[in-house]
């Protein structure tokens, strides 16, 4: 009987979990649907949508009309140069903040999250007028130095959290053993946080890749990363549905990949430390 | 020849083709995602022919992504863009602040007076022309013929709104869902309050009076927006405070709608069977008015502007007269066929017989854009500029706000009444901070 009702359970959270998933998934699956579609059939009723023709017309045009590496590169220095740069400093500063905790160490922990909590609309003209004179604007070293500033707090909260729940007595032991603090940090925290430093990075990555307001709002031409390629496809007036969804599908596609093979090293990474 | 000849020789050529890279001056161009700009796009090796010195770079984005952008850059001075794409609008604050390079020196050959005196208008400044109209629309009445016939009525060439919703409540069939008549509903400036604004001229109605007091609370604007919700609560489509320009579109080449009031540039659309099944049915009427002696029809171009302040003056403007100019709509013309040139710039271009003939709307276009005056919009006297839009900075945020009270209102949230008290007040609350009013 237990058993029954235990099965009965799973059997329901088991149909939950596919309906949220699918629920969630369900715009990326339409997009990348509607950009195999004709412009005039991509407007229809969703049935109609279905049941229209399949065509590669879209991402011809697109191709046609942009150049997809150029955007795909600047968004990969982009997002991977603000990431690595982010962890270089954020790895210090967690070890620091979980091993070696000050009286006020929650306080700057609250203090880098509440930076996040500031519209980035109300610095867009103080950093953008600071950009034009450093000459900063368009250029992908100007995105990764604010993108590595945006992130960085999460990316130490994450540090943080996984630090705090290695032993400190394993880096005393090394300490005793006669290792330096750069040493215990390259050759004894670093092998251990592996996984966190992984999922930190890929979750990075991604937030960097997605990024929208800074990268359309500071470059033009020259650094224009994928969001601007997908923004062009964009129009008020006209129609514009299925090209946007090829755009939008070549600009996921590469870090949906890369979710789809880290997803244990992310899952893991976010839900470190949630149960105990 | 010896080694150290040939040698010399290479270093030459290397130098001189140093010299002509140097020489290049790549402009940056910031533009709206349409298709008559994306066409441009397409046909830029004639430009490169005529003049290989100059690369253009195109930065493409959403129209109010790329409005937000290039005013920042212009108010900056950021330096980012050397030609933007900017609305009618923009050009007279913008003009008027200095923040445009004038194109008077344009050459004679550019024939500047052949731009349409209504766009001409627009985008003048104290006698200065700030920027060069690439392309211009107005808003038109879009129908169904068939349904029109059907409901016994004919659709005259100069509708009133009497008309309007008697032939709205004739062709309307719900339970076949067939909707008398589509218009904009969503909130925002350029949406519903773009139709809005241009309905109320008709009405007799303005947004301020000569001491730029707010006209909410006037009869004109009661009689506007309740004739506006009872068309769309009774003949309109369900949902429609969410709709704009695309929304409407899918409805009416659906079949869905009987009429549709929007932007003369639909018409190509509507009219293509590729994607409308209703393309053989459709006809052109100019926007409704109510015998006072101004329709409600809009006014709207996409120009070519040069920032003050560009180190490459010389390179944009060689740039704006080729893309603005006649040889241009005759370059399309060769290229892509009559009916794709950039309508609604040049009155050369509703001269030309192969036009009018490739372009079934041409006329209907070119009388709606001649119906409105930007500098005269309403039946009474104005301080302000813009058919569909009062050409102040502060119009952006405020036609939204009141935009979104008039789509609540279309929703169900307020009554008309209440929707009109709200833009009112909070019109005549930023207009007192803006210091217009005391």
């Amino acid at each position: 009987m237990a058993r029954n009702v235990t099965n009965r359970r799973k059997a329901v959270v088991t149909v939950l979990a596919w309906l949220v998933g699918l629920a969630i998934f369900f715009p990326i699956l339409w997009i990348f649907i509607l950009s195999f579609k004709s412009e005039g059939d991509a407007i229809k009723t969703p049935f109609e949508v279905l049941g229209s023709a399949w065509t590669f017309e879209s991402y011809a045009t697109v191709q046609e009309r942009s150049n997809y590496f150029r955007h795909f590169w600047n968004s990969v220095v982009i997002s991977v140069g603000s990431t690595l740069i982010g962890l270089l400093i954020a790895i210090p500063a967690a070890w620091a903040m979980a091993f070696v905790p000050g009286k006020r160490t929650k306080d700057v922990l609250m203090w880098m999250l509440s930076t996040k909590m500031l519209p980035p609309v109300g610095v867009l003209v103080p950093i953008y007028l600071l950009f034009r004179n450093l000459g900063l604007l368009d250029t992908r070293l100007g995105l990764v130095i604010v993108l590595t500033l945006i992130n960085l707090p999460i990316i130490v909260w994450m540090l943080y959290t996984y630090f705090k729940e290695i032993p400190g007595e394993i880096l005393e032991a090394a300490r005793m053993d006669g290792a330096s603090l750069k040493n215990e940090l390259i050759h004894v925290l670093t092998p251990m946080a592996v996984p966190g430093i992984a999922s930190t990075l890929l979750l990075n990555i991604i937030l960097a890749w997605n990024e929208a307001f800074w990268t359309l709002n500071l470059t033009a031409a020259k650094a224009a990363p994928l969001t601007a390629f997908i923004a062009s496809y964009s129009s008020p007036e006209g129609l514009f549905y299925a090209k946007l969804s090829a755009a939008s599908t070549m600009a996921i596609a590469p870090i949906l990949i890369m979710g789809w093979f880290s997803q244990k090293q992310l899952v893991r990474g976010l839900t470190f430390g949630a149960v105990k | 020849m010896s080694v150290t000849i040939r040698a010399l020789m290479g270093a030459c050529a290397l130098g001189a083709l140093g010299t002509a890279a140097l020489a290049e001056t790549t402009i940056t161009v910031a533009t709206v995602n349409n298709g008559d700009m994306i066409r441009m796009q397409g046909l830029m090796d004639a430009f490169y022919e005529a003049h290989p010195d100059i690369k253009v770079e195109w930065v493409t984005l959403e129209e109010n992504v790329l409005r937000q952008r290039v005013t920042q850059d212009v108010a900056t001075k950021g330096g980012q863009f050397d030609v933007m794409t900017i609305g009618t609008y923009e050009v007279p604050i913008w003009g008027e602040r200095g923040w445009l390079v004038s194109l008077d020196d344009l050459p004679e050959s550019y024939d500047a007076d052949d731009i349409l005196p209504a766009i001409r208008g627009g985008l003048t400044v104290d006698d200065h022309l700030y920027a060069a109209p690439f392309y211009g629309e107005s808003s038109m009445v879009m129908y169904r013929k068939d349904l029109m016939e059907a409901a016994g009525l004919e659709m005259p060439e100069a509708p009133t709104w009497d008309f309007i919703k008697e032939a709205a409540a004739a062709m309307t069939d719900k339970a076949g869902e067939v909707y008398g008549i589509c218009l904009r509903g969503k909130a925002g400036w350029g949406e519903n309050m773009a139709f809005l604004t241009a309905m109320s001229n008709s009405y007799g109605a303005r947004w301020f009076d000569m001491d730029w007091k707010p006209q909410f609370d006037s009869e004109a604007w009661k009689a506007t927006l309740t004739d506006y919700l009872d068309l769309m609560n009774n003949y309109g489509p369900p949902g429609a405070s969410s709709n704009g320009f695309n929304e409407n579109l899918a409805l009416f080449q659906s079949g869905k709608c009987g009429m549709w009031i929007d932007a003369t540039v639909a018409a190509s659309f509507v009219t293509n069977p590729t994607d409308s099944t209703v393309a053989d049915k459709v006809g052109f009427a100019l926007a409704p008015d109510n015998g006072l002696g101004k329709r409600g029809n809009w006014l709207w171009a996409w120009n070519l502007g040069i920032p003050a302040g560009t180190q490459k003056e010389d390179a944009a403007k060689t740039f704006v007269e080729w893309a603005t100019s006649k040889e241009y709509l005759a370059l399309v013309a060769e290229k892509e066929g009559w009916a794709n040139v950039p309508p609604g710039t040049r009155t050369s271009l509703y001269e030309n017989p192969e036009y009018l003939e490739a372009a079934p709307f041409a006329q209907m276009t070119l009388d709606s854009i001649n119906a409105a005056d930007p500098q005269h919009p309403t039946v009474d006297e104005v301080p302000y500029v813009g058919v569909q839009f009062v050409a102040i900075p502060e119009f952006q945020g405020l036609g939204t706000a009141v935009g979104q009270q008039f789509s609540a209102a279309l929703a169900g949230q307020v009554t008309a009444e209440q929707a009109l008290q709200s833009a009112q007040m909070l019109t005549e609350r930023e207009m007192m901070k803006a210091g217009y009013i005391k």
